[in-house]
């Protein structure tokens, strides 16, 4: 069987999974089943299946399994959005069209992804400026103390989202050109670059610590300054650059969590969530100690489809489900099982998404690629990571399953991404 | 370039597992701790969607109910106000649940597990909670309120043969229906005289003359006496080194048991405490109940065991009735380190009515489910076989004489038989304060119901015209 047709098997089990998800919530909300958790699957079906087309078309060598595991992945999350509230989930499944179509664009529009290496300074020169934003008093958005969003008329959405693609092709590129540099010069027997050509570098650190000063957000810095240090390591094979990149990040990361009230705050609610203080407090532990109480009711099997409690009455108890807390509300219906088997998914695009770097053939690829995977298996880990209590919770969106429609849209430009340079590797490999 | 990139690979497979492991953390090792914390309102909102069963008295008066509201959740309703208040408790999102809405919380949610569960759940049935059946009598309640007048304190009432309970009045109350604010609730907390205690079982006082009845279960039953020995009822007879007063510093002379029951003689009975001995006195007291929280069906913090305090480092703790610290003449008469709850002496008092045998005290009877079936009995237990029925014959005939002739003449019913023992604690002898209690069963020929009567810290008072008067009142209406 050749790729595509692969593919085309692969997307059965979401469709499957989408019919049966809507029918399960059906049956909670209207004690009878109609068809219309029927027509949702098809159009979801439907849906996937242009998206095959296009990727049958223009790239049939590409990877096969990315897309099928994507479309579990947002099937999971449009079911389980749509158990929580309705008009999110036809929100969410507009966004889930925008985004494919966004998916179809990149496909279309960069036959030759390559040619983003031309534009690499002004890509990188954009992607800060939509990362400052947010800070723009009149269209910047503040939420829990981060500021992560803008509003331009009745659309709202998340720049951070898309500056992170954009940063990362930008590091792909300039890497590319500068990894032998980096490594060309030892002294007293460590690697020790020019301070000419890790200057870029420590201009990126600076972001990250920029981001934490402005953005105020833990989380998404984190997340940026892993993905370049896992593209810097890739580049340079020395360990000295994440292991002193991190040792930066951790000095910056206490230095503002001391000083920074809100992330301080964070940070005191990660270590002591049950602090009566701290729970009280607005914007304090609140949030995590009723994320660990909703994961502690699911237990191993979970409390069944359509059974957590989010809401008594108007008053919420889980804020933000259908975002911050969306991977709590999967714990506590599907239980543990549910949680990992979710984890798993992950793991599996992850996988997926390092066999493209490793199968790419140029370095611009293999970078490209690597960056691509680490920020979104890093996004998946600050989230669950903060529901968790694993680290303090920020608010970044799950991957392809939490409510927000910037962070769909990004993911599948992610997806086109990765499926555009699995094409060019495979098709090369091939010869 | 491949080799680094399955290395960042594997240390997100790493940060992954630790993922892993912190969703077993929370679901699985940690669960119990994290449900149990106090502030996982979890469990208490997902029960504001739930139709809780009403609690009803033995008559059907509704004791507690629930009603729906505008957003589909329920609030509960105590239609009797403050009745029952300790006993039934109370069930709000804040602050939480007490008394049997704790106890029975299972079955008035209706947590129907298994096939039967599901199937409700596939017809699209809303969970709906089960009715709780008491053998509470409201109207009986009502008089020991009224008797009570104010007065701090405690009435417990009984069936002796099945053990269960009829009259539960503690004194200060409250009224449930206001724990829905909480300002009221706060007030309430801090509120003088501690309303919200349960005071028929955690309220521990010195029950004085009462335990007599204790102390000559263990020395007849034991053979060592008969209710016609003889021992010397002068006053100052010195127990444990130390010369001990009769009431009025009355002396007896030698009198029979009988006597020094009826006319209450504090020497003769610390004398035949001491010749029992710890270790029997011991024995009859964990056969009546003392030494463990009063079992009854309440929640477990709202339940103290009667027995022995004393307070080798200053904190007070439970001992065996065998330790030195006891004084063990001054425990028979109910003085010294001992202190008990109002359902502990009502069960001293059951135990002689049902010919020996002390049945375990219980609130609710049954609890019944939306289609009307028995959901749970809550059937009579024995809780033990404290003396032959030889023993509490002889001891209800003594019993009989303190309220025809003695101290308990109060309590005297025209046409009925009743068998009882008042008790005076000394709280405070120089402001003259004291502790009066009054148990009592009733027909002595057959009984019906068996009581306790106690009023906190009165001046002067007397168990024989204080408490008695609302044991009459209280076992009148209970035998109508």
């Amino acid at each position: 069987m050749n790729a595509r047709n692969r593919e085309l098997l692969g997307l059965v089990p979401a469709s499957l999974l989408i019919v049966a998800g809507f029918g399960a919530v059906f049956l909670q909300e209207r004690t009878q089943l109609d068809n219309l958790s029927l027509t949702y699957g098809a159009i979801f079906l439907g849906l996937c299946f242009a998206a095959h087309l296009i990727i049958r078309v223009r790239l049939p060598d590409a990877d096969p399994y990315l897309l099928p595991i994507v479309a579990v992945l947002t099937s999971i999350g449009l079911v389980v959005i749509y158990r929580l509230n309705e008009t999110l989930a036809r929100d969410q499944a507009q966004w889930f069209v925008i985004g494919l179509i966004a998916f179809a664009a990149t496909i279309i529009l960069l036959r030759d992804y390559r040619v983003l290496e031309r534009y690499r300074y002004l890509i990188a020169a954009a992607s800060i400026v939509l990362l400052l934003l947010p800070r723009i008093p009149g269209i910047g958005q503040q939420a829990n103390g981060a500021y992560l969003g803008i509003s331009l008329g009745p659309v709202s959405f998340q720049p951070a989202e898309f500056a992170k693609i954009g940063i990362i092709i930008f590091l792909a590129s300039y890497l590319r050109d500068t990894r032998a540099l980096l490594v060309s010069r030892k002294r007293f027997g460590i690697t020790l670059p020019r301070l000419k050509h890790i200057g870029p570098l420590l201009l990126v650190w600076g972001l990250a610590m920029l981001m934490l000063v402005f953005i105020r957000d833990l989380g998404s810095s984190l997340m940026f300054f892993g993905g370049f240090l896992a593209m810097l390591y890739v580049a340079t094979d020395r360990l000295i650059f994440p292991v002193v990149g991190f040792g930066l990040f951790g000095i910056g990361a206490w230095f503002f969590a001391s000083t920074v009230g809100h992330v301080g705050d964070r940070v005191s609610a990660w270590q002591h969530p049950f602090d009566p203080k701290l729970y009280e407090q607005i914007g304090g532990s609140y949030q995590i100690a009723q994320s660990l109480f909703a994961q502690a009711d699911g237990g191993v099997w979970g409390q069944g489809f359509g059974q957590a409690l989010v809401s008594v009455g108007d008053s919420p108890i889980l804020p933000a489900a259908q975002t911050d807390l969306i991977y709590a509300v999967i714990v506590n219906e599907l239980g543990l099982i549910g949680g990992i088997a979710l984890l798993l998914v992950y793991v599996l695009l992850i996988e997926r998404g390092f066999r493209v770097a490793v199968l790419a053939r140029d370095s611009f690829s293999k970078l490209l690629a690597t960056g691509l995977t680490t920020v979104v298996a890093l996004q998946v880990f600050v989230i669950v990571g903060g529901v968790t209590k694993v680290i303090p919770l920020t608010g970044v969106t799950l991957p392809f399953v939490s409510y927000g429609g910037s962070s769909i849209v990004a993911n599948f430009v992610i997806l086109a991404l990765l499926l555009l340079i699995s094409d060019r590797a495979r098709r090369e490999a091939r010869r | 370039m491949n080799k680094p990139i399955i290395r960042v690979f594997v240390v997100l497979l790493v940060l992954f597992g630790l993922l892993a492991y912190f969703t077993t953390r929370w679901t699985v090792i940690d669960r119990a701790a994290l449900q149990d914390n106090p502030q996982n309102k979890r469990e208490l909102l997902a029960q504001q969607r739930i139709a809780r069963g009403s609690i009803v008295a033995d008559t059907g008066t509704v004791l507690a109910r629930s009603v729906r509201r505008g957003d589909g959740t329920y609030a509960r309703r105590y239609p009797e106000n403050g009745l029952f208040a300790q006993t039934v408790g109370y069930s709000f999102l804040n602050p939480g649940t007490a008394g049997l809405e704790r106890f029975y919380n299972g079955q008035l949610t209706g947590r129907t597990a298994g096939f039967e569960g599901t199937l409700r759940k596939l017809q699209g049935k809303r969970q709906q909670g089960n009715d709780l059946q008491t053998a509470l009598d409201p109207q009986a309640q009502q008089i020991a309120l009224d008797q009570l007048a104010g007065r701090a304190g405690a009435v417990v009432a009984l069936d002796p043969s099945s053990g269960r309970v009829k009259v539960m009045a503690s004194i200060p109350s409250y009224d449930p229906n206001v724990l829905r604010s909480a300002k009221q609730t706060a007030r309430l907390n801090s509120a003088p005289g501690a309303p919200l205690l349960n005071r028929t079982t955690a309220g521990l006082y010195p029950p004085g003359s009462t335990f007599k009845v204790v102390t000559a279960a263990a020395a007849i039953d034991s053979g060592l006496y008969e209710p016609t020995s003889t021992v010397n009822g002068d006053n100052g007879v010195e127990i444990s080194g130390v010369p001990l007063n009769n009431d009025g510093g009355q002396s007896f002379g030698e009198v029979d048991l009988t006597t020094a029951l009826t006319q209450s003689v504090n020497t003769v009975w610390a004398q035949v405490g001491e010749r029992v001995g710890k270790r029997r006195i011991s024995r009859y007291m964990e056969r009546f109940g003392f030494g463990s929280p009063v079992p009854v069906d309440l929640p477990a913090d709202e339940r103290l065991a009667s027995g022995l305090y004393c307070s080798p480092d200053g904190n007070r703790e439970l001992v065996s009735p065998t330790d030195s610290c006891v004084d063990i003449g001054r425990a028979s008469i109910g003085q010294d380190k001992l202190l008990a709850t109002p359902l502990q002496m009502a069960m001293v008092a059951s135990a002689v009515a049902n010919r020996g045998i002390l049945m375990r005290p219980g609130i609710a009877t049954r609890t019944i489910d939306p289609e009307g079936r028995t959901a749970y009995e809550n059937k009579p237990q024995r809780f033990s076989r404290v003396m032959s029925a030889a023993s509490a014959e002889k001891l209800t005939a003594m019993m009989q004489r303190v309220v025809e002739e003695g101290t308990g003449t109060a309590a005297a019913l025209s046409g009925i038989e009743v068998a009882g023992k008042t008790g005076t604690a000394e709280i405070d002898v120089i402001n003259n304060i004291a502790q009066p209690w009054f148990i009592a069963f009733a027909p002595a020929s057959d009984p019906q119901v068996a009581i306790a009567v106690t009023i906190e810290k009165t001046v002067g008072g007397f168990g024989g015209t204080d408490a008695a008067p609302i044991a009459k009142a209280v076992m009148e209406s209970l035998l109508r």
